[in-house]
């Protein structure tokens, strides 16, 4: 029997899949997409109230990758062993109908211009010798004005609420200072500040910094798409990260695309079905479809495809590429391949403070991808020079509400009993008369850390699993200090009468037994050299000119903000050279 | 002229005057396929999952349940052997191929209105359009003597207008075109009455069109658990507050700033309305909206801000209130308002103010989920309660909702609640193809 023929093919169904499916549907190819997990929907996942079961949801886990069937191994330094990562701790990876997107929390930034292309801009500011030896620190190859339309499609795709500085060049609102020109304001209005954010947002500008909303996939009103897709509006119910929004809120690919996309008879899903490789011609310049393996059934299945896009969740795409011998594995000895190279992460610190106790901080309300936040020392916003460090952090507070475990867990902060009345006492006074202020920031790229695939653990399928060698460096633990450091006196002037100021500690390496960030990035980089970046600027494989990977993987270093409106735009923008010259005449956009 | 030419060129004249017969064979083929919509035949004739029209779905009647039947061309299963006239006898006068009569689950009397053209493409598209399925229906499950059919020949003599009559009757009723062309889908294939008017003891509608007097589409009485509201100008529980606008969104996708679908009409607007023409809708609308109120007793609603206040203070005292504030309050609001067309209004919605309240708490204990509408593909769905509260929470949640916001409707028991649960409906028949989103 012949394999079933598809136009294209698609890995993963998250916000990376659910767009490029909803954009090549509309170029009239025909299209499946494979999810390695279960089919998941509002009605189901999101019913109320058992949606908003702590237990179930963020402690027990029930939305991210069943780690007992494949995961990856870990190990600090090239001189050691990796071990699997077998309990879900420090980032959490999807799994399911939706990804990451259904679980996420709605933080949806657009970018920093000038970390689209960090390499030339810290050039230009402080010489080439400020980089640190052994930093890759490269540009992305496509700039903001390339990529704006497409921040503007997905924002108004997502439903995002936020307030704008500038659009088209005039000031509209009291937006981030530091964000560049739109060509059109949010869709909706932000949302509306806590308490804990309000007096942040007094506190930052009193101290002379810029305060401003965060944009948010959280719909500050009811929203139809450009798709007919519906939000209702969020109520700060808390249950974002980790939880199906049972308002429809929330922005997912299952409520802002899915909709659309399953009445397309041109579009199919098949959940339950885990990629094992791409398959290749025997040059391995083309791929002719892909093998996977129904979960359910066990049955190993194929299907042939003109065009294959990967849109797995970061690691995953990396691991598909150099399993199926995609592009050249990269080599940390020789620094040579790019399949691995620049595995990038993001500095997270949250620190707590505490108000006097006439003070209630109220913080069961919250909302994901609300908050206020300062950008006076992230990107290139401030001046590096005499701090000698590449990179910074937004600094903000984003109270996305606390659920009664994570405060009996995270009661107190540090040097507190853990249990007895003092535990008691400042389990309650943490819950009321806190809040916590983070420090999200950018991770830069190394020659010894990065991606290859495990000499010694499989996952049940009998694949090796993927190897991460990650730790923290001296260039972004002082990144961090520094930013930091730049809490103290906003928490003071706030009325703190404690803080628990946390932040990485020279030397500290990476610990994966704690939760940081999910914000994983890198492993398969755009660039404008085939030598130092697995893909080209429109996200296609400089190697196998069919494939086209989307994702946070194509991040040549790990930025201050939350990837996830990054990588919308430019799945949008890989897309739309797809649509308007690959599909004309298929081959590689760039000549290698 | 040359011979070859000449050939050719006749070749060419004949081939296009079959194009045209075709084209034209095809407009009709359209012209029905878009009339079965109108008529909403697939309601009740197709089964989700299974061939179009191949028939099955079940009715419960008083005496026994009764399926419908397979309306595919196939000549042993379905309608294949029908001629244009015998069609036309089932569709307009209930009288089947054998001469016997259809059960009046068939709208008959509806359709007695249909024009001969209309009835010609709908015979057209049963031939051409519809692909014929070897498949039978179940069999009905009638016990003798019941099972006879020959009593419903004098309902049918008795009841249901003669196509002559039918049509005579409505003519020239209106000058407005668009009033016209919306007396005839409503009345005619659409069939509203059949469900939203009363119906007498003896089962025949007590009002067939406009004409007949304000009982038409004042309300009917429950279907499958759910209890058709009245379509005419009750400010309370009619479409007094509805304009003409909310009821074209309403029946193109489902929902609309003063209401949202749920229960047996959710497939008449899948199968049917959705698939109409905007100007079609409008004319529905603007018929609907000439219907005068059949209750001159009704006081207008207004927003009463009482309970509003009160659980803006956390005030729980009303009876249901703490209830509300748990379960449903964070859709539908502390102020009933909602968040229209996501989450529908409780305040001044009519259906929170009909008299029965079997529809109001099957929707409580159920559930209800909007299906993916080709113009509003969000499935946007509220969890059901039957298993989450006793029948005294759920009385008095629909009892606050009935009494706050200016809605005056009675009050509920748990009796009543216990009584409606031997109602509850089976699983929408649209919910397995809406599920998903």
């Amino acid at each position: 029997m012949g394999r079933t023929h598809v136009d294209a093919v698609i890995v993963g169904a998250g916000w990376a899949g659910s767009i490029m499916a909803k954009e090549l549907t509309e170029a009239g190819l025909s299209v499946i997409m494979l999810e390695r997990g279960p089919e998941r929907t509002t009605p189901v996942e999101g019913a109320y109230p058992e949606s908003i079961d702590e237990l179930r949801g963020a402690v027990r886990k029930r939305l991210f990758q069943n780690l007992s069937q494949s995961t990856v191994t870990i190990r600090n330094t090239m001189d050691q062993t990796a071990l699997p990562y077998r309990q879900l701790a420090a980032f959490l990876p999807g799994e399911g109908v939706g990804g990451a997107g259904l679980h996420w929390s709605g933080v949806h930034f657009r970018v920093a211009p000038e970390d689209l292309r960090l390499r030339s801009s810290v050039i230009e500011r402080y010489g080439e010798k400020f980089i640190p030896d052994g930093m890759n620190l490269q540009d992305y190859g496509v700039t903001y004005e390339e990529l704006e339309p497409f921040f503007d499609k997905a924002e108004k795709v997502f439903g995002t609420s936020g307030e704008a500085y500038k659009v088209q060049g005039k000031i509209v609102g009291n937006g981030n200072i530091f964000s560049p020109d739109r060509s059109d304001n949010f869709p909706l209005p932000a949302m509306k500040d806590t308490f804990s954010a309000s007096i942040f947002r007094d506190a930052a500008k009193n101290a002379g910094y810029h305060p401003y909303a965060l944009p948010a996939a959280n719909a500050s009103r009811q929203y139809t798409n450009p798709y007919g897709c519906q939000m209702g509006p969020c109520n700060f119910c808390g249950y974002c990260s980790g939880y199906d929004c049972y308002l429809y809120s929330k922005a997912s690919p299952n409520v802002n695309i899915l909709p659309a996309l399953r009445q397309n008879p041109g579009f199919t899903l098949v959940p339950n079905a885990h990629v094992l490789r791409i398959d290749l011609d025997s040059a391995k310049t083309k791929a002719t479809g892909v093998t996977y393996l129904d979960t359910k059934s066990r049955k190993e299945m194929s299907l042939s495809a003109d065009l294959v896009i990967l849109g797995a969740f970061q690691f995953n795409n990396v691991h598909l590429m150099l399993v199926s011998g995609i592009g050249k594995p990269y080599d940390p000895v020789s620094n040579t391949g790019t399949v691995g190279r620049n595995f990038v992460y993001q500095t997270i610190t949250s620190s707590r403070v505490w108000l006097p106790s006439s003070t209630y901080t109220n913080q069961f309300v919250g909302a994901g991808g609300s908050g206020v936040a300062i950008d006076d020392f992230n990107s290139m916003n401030f001046d590096h020079g005499p701090l000698g460090f590449v990179g910074g952090s937004p600094v903000w507070v984003n109270q996305a509400g606390v659920k009664p475990i994570a405060a009996a867990i995270g009661a107190g902060g540090g040097g507190t009993p853990r249990w007895g009345s003092a535990y008691k006492n400042a389990l309650i006074n943490t819950y009321k008369h806190s809040l916590g202020i983070d420090a999200h920031g950018s991770n830069m790229a190394y020659r010894d850390v990065y991606l290859d695939l495990d000499p010694t653990w499989k996952d049940v399928y009998g694949q090796p699993l993927l190897r991460m060698t990650f730790t923290w460096k001296d260039n972004d633990i002082r990144m961090n200090q520094y930013v930091v450091s730049r809490i103290e006196p906003i928490a003071r002037a706030m009325g703190a009468t404690k803080m628990n100021l946390v932040h990485l500690n020279a030397g500290q390496p990476f610990d994966t037994r704690n939760y940081q960030t999910t914000h994983l990035g890198g492993g398969a980089i755009m660039g404008d050299n085939p030598q130092t970046s697995a893909l080209n600027r429109y996200l296609q494989s400089w190697d196998v000119s069919n494939v086209f990977v989307i994702g946070s993987n194509a991040f040549p270093q790990g930025m201050g903000y939350n990837p996830t409106g990054v990588v919308a735009a430019l799945a949008y923008w890989a897309a739309h050279h797809i649509r308007t010259t690959y599909l004309k005449s298929p081959g590689p956009l760039v000549k290698a | 002229m040359k011979w070859p030419l000449f050939i050719a060129c006749f070749l060419g004249m004949a081939l296009t005057a079959e194009a045209t017969a075709q084209d034209s064979d095809k407009a009709v083929v359209e012209k029905g396929r878009y009339l079965a919509a109108a008529s909403d035949c697939a309601a009740c004739h197709s089964v989700h999952g299974k061939p179009e029209y191949s028939g099955g779905v079940s009715f419960f009647l008083p005496m026994g349940k009764i399926y419908s039947t397979n309306i595919t061309p196939d000549p042993d299963h379905g309608i294949g052997r029908y001629t244009e006239a015998q069609f036309e006898q089932a569709l307009r006068q209930g009288i089947r191929r054998d001469g016997s009569t259809l059960y009046p689950a068939m709208p008959f009397p509806s359709y007695a209105r249909l024009t001969d053209n209309d009835i010609h493409a709908l015979f057209v598209y049963f031939r051409d359009g519809v692909e014929a399925v070897p498949v039978s229906a179940p069999k009905n499950e009638i016990p003798w003597p019941l099972s006879m059919r020959w009593p419903l020949t004098f309902w049918r003599w008795a009841f249901a207008p003669t196509p002559h009559k039918a049509i005579t009757s409505t003519a020239g009723e209106f000058t407005d075109p668009l009033l016209e062309r919306g007396a005839y889908l409503v009345e005619g294939p659409a069939h509203c009455g059949a469900c939203h008017s009363p119906r007498a003891i003896t089962m025949q509608e007590k009002a067939l069109t406009a004409h007949d007097g304000s009982l038409y589409l004042a309300g009917g009485a429950p279907v499958d658990g759910w209890t058709p509201p009245s379509l005419r100008q009750e400010n309370r529980t009619g479409l007094g507050r509805w304009s003409e606008e909310d009821i074209v969104s309403f029946l193109k996708t489902g929902r609309s700033n003063t209401g949202s679908v749920f229960g047996s009409m959710t497939s008449a607007i899948l199968h049917g309305t959705q698939k109409l023409t905007d100007n079609d809708l409008h004319a529905i609308a603007h018929y609907l909206k000439s219907l005068p109120s059949a209750d001159r007793t009704q006081t207008p609603w207004t927003y009463d801000t009482t309970i509003t206040d009160q659980l803006h203070k956390a005030d729980l005292s009303s009876r249901g209130a703490r209830i509300y504030v748990d379960r449903c309050a964070a859709c539908h609001r502390t102020d009933g308002k909602g968040y229209p067309a996501v989450f529908p209004a409780l305040a001044g919605n009519p259906v929170m103010m009909q008299s029965d309240a079997m529809s109001l708490v099957h929707i409580v204990q159920k559930g209800a989920s909007l299906p993916a509408m080709t113009a509003a593909p969000s499935s946007i769905t509220m969890p059901a309660f039957s298993h989450k509260l006793t029948d005294q929470q759920i009385a008095d949640v629909v009892t606050f909702i009935r009494h706050a916001w200016g809605n005056n409707a009675s009050s509920v028991s748990a009796e009543d609640v216990r009584q409606f649960s031997r109602t509850m409906p089976p699983p929408d028949m649209a919910d397995d193809a809406v599920s998903l989103n």
